[in-house]
């Protein structure tokens, strides 16, 4: 089995995370988290609560500052400066539960300069929505606010996604057609961190299992099997 | 314009745009705010009876207090949506300019507040029987910059305060004491105005001179406030 040290890619890094800590108060999140990860690649992170993956997707997406180490994105130590190229999906919905699935996206859309209304068009579709649904998001079903989350999180056809618990209260059928876009999406190039629970439901889409234990990472896998039937 | 002020303007609008119409759907804001100003005209005209000369000399001071006090209630408001649902997050890993956000909320209040403003001041004028002996025009750049002066503030100290666990005492302690002086100026230039006694100029050039130094402090700082855990 690799170490986390040991990237299961050789190729350039795309992220490239060196000595990553996160302390709130007393409480050390990530104890010094060390790895890189490839381009093009679906990695499933896992771990119990409490071990670190959403700190450690909040770092990548530049949401926290780490108290000590560094965090390398394409190229550059200054997130800000690529965060188009990133897409962030949260826990939380990250949407006005006031307004339509629409005036949500077309609203983020601006936020990234994208003046073609129809790119939120698209991503609805491209999630299972219809774009013409006028209720306000607070009417909707849990699962159809991770869907719609998802779509803003793609509105920017982002390099890297990064998506926590994107299944979590989603039905089983949403969950695996959920997968299968982002098995497309890895297909495209894109890299694709997945902060689960769920780890079955990635079992031959994933090309790499993250373990993470009490804020590091404790192994890297390509099977899903090798640590949930030791 | 450059592409820079270009995009912070474009992104102004949009945000800008989104919270009127949240605000028009919930009227969370108007309500509470309208709500309160309304309890403080009529508990002060309760609690008072003056003539007409004595209310030109205290009107200054009740107008103005109820607006920051009621201002206040909307302030709180003012982020309490963008933490529903970690929206601020979708925000903070955008592109878009922290000064954006900034001046889109704080328009936003500025207009909200306003609209307080029209709908008590017929209120105020009814009750306290208000007649200005001064130059009364006076009272429309007097109210644009006393209104800027608490908003700008307010949104900026409203922010700091978002993550406080009792963020609603947290921000009239910051507010109240840093908008002392616009008070001050407020207060007397109102009162200059509707005893026709005194020039309001001198207030007004000291209230345009706070604006523009808190309104210039805001925008440098807010990006910190933003991306602060």
């Amino acid at each position: 089995m690799p170490s986390a040290s040991d990237p299961l890619t050789p190729v350039s890094p795309v992220i490239s995370v060196s000595a990553l800590v996160k302390q709130f108060g007393r409480f050390a999140a990530l104890r010094g988290v060390s790895a890189e990860f490839a381009p093009g690649v679906l990695y499933a992170i896992l771990g119990d609560n409490g071990a670190g993956k959403t700190t450690l997707l909040r770092a990548l997406a530049g949401l926290t500052q780490p108290t000590r180490g560094s965090v390398l994105i394409l190229g550059t130590r200054d997130v800000r400066a690529v965060c188009r190229e990133l897409g962030y999906m949260a826990h939380p919905s990250l949407l006005y539960d006031e307004m339509s699935g629409m005036e949500n996206l077309l609203y983020f859309a601006r936020l990234y300069g994208i003046a073609d209304d129809r790119r939120g068009a698209t991503n609805m579709t491209a999630v299972g929505l219809d774009p013409a649904l006028t209720r306000p998001v607070a009417q909707y079903s849990q699962g159809m606010r991770q869907r719609l989350s998802l779509a803003r999180a793609l509105l920017n056809d982002p390099k890297i996604l990064l998506l926590d618990e994107p299944f979590s209260n989603v039905d089983l059928r949403s969950a695996r057609e959920m997968v299968t876009l982002l098995a497309q999406m890895r297909t495209a190039g894109k890299t694709i961190f997945v902060v689960t629970h769920q780890a079955s439901l990635l079992d031959g889409t994933a090309d790499e299992f993250v373990w993470m234990e009490a804020g590091q990472i404790t192994s890297r896998t390509r099977e899903l099997r090798t640590l949930e039937t030791p | 314009m450059s592409k820079n002020s270009g995009a912070t303007a474009g992104v102004t609008g949009v945000t800008l745009a989104k919270d009127l119409r949240l605000e028009w759907r919930s009227k969370d804001a108007i309500n509470s705010m309208l709500f309160f100003a309304l309890l403080v005209v009529v508990v002060f005209s309760f609690s008072f009876d003056p003539n007409a000369e004595q209310s030109r000399q205290i009107a200054g001071g009740l107008v103005w207090v109820a607006v920051l006090f009621a201002a206040v209630v909307a302030l709180n408001q003012t982020w309490a949506r963008e933490l529903r649902n970690q929206v601020l997050d979708a925000y903070r890993v955008s592109p878009a300019p922290a000064n954006s956000l900034f001046l889109a909320k704080a328009l936003g209040n500025f207009i909200f507040v306003a609209v307080l403003e029209m709908l008590m001041t017929p209120l105020f004028i009814m009750f306290y029987k208000l007649r200005p002996l001064g130059p009364a025009w006076q009272l429309i750049p007097l109210a644009v910059l006393g209104t800027w002066a608490i908003v700008v503030n307010g949104t900026f100290f409203a922010a700091m305060s978002l993550r406080a666990r009792s963020r609603e005492i947290m921000l009239p302690l910051l507010l109240f004491p840093v908008t002392i002086p616009a008070l001050l100026a407020l207060v007397n230039a109102t009162t200059a105005i509707l005893t026709g006694e005194l020039s309001a100029r001198f207030w007004i050039v000291l209230l345009t001179t706070y604006d523009v130094v808190f309104t210039i402090a805001c925008l440098l700082l807010f990006e910190l406030v933003l991306h602060a855990e």
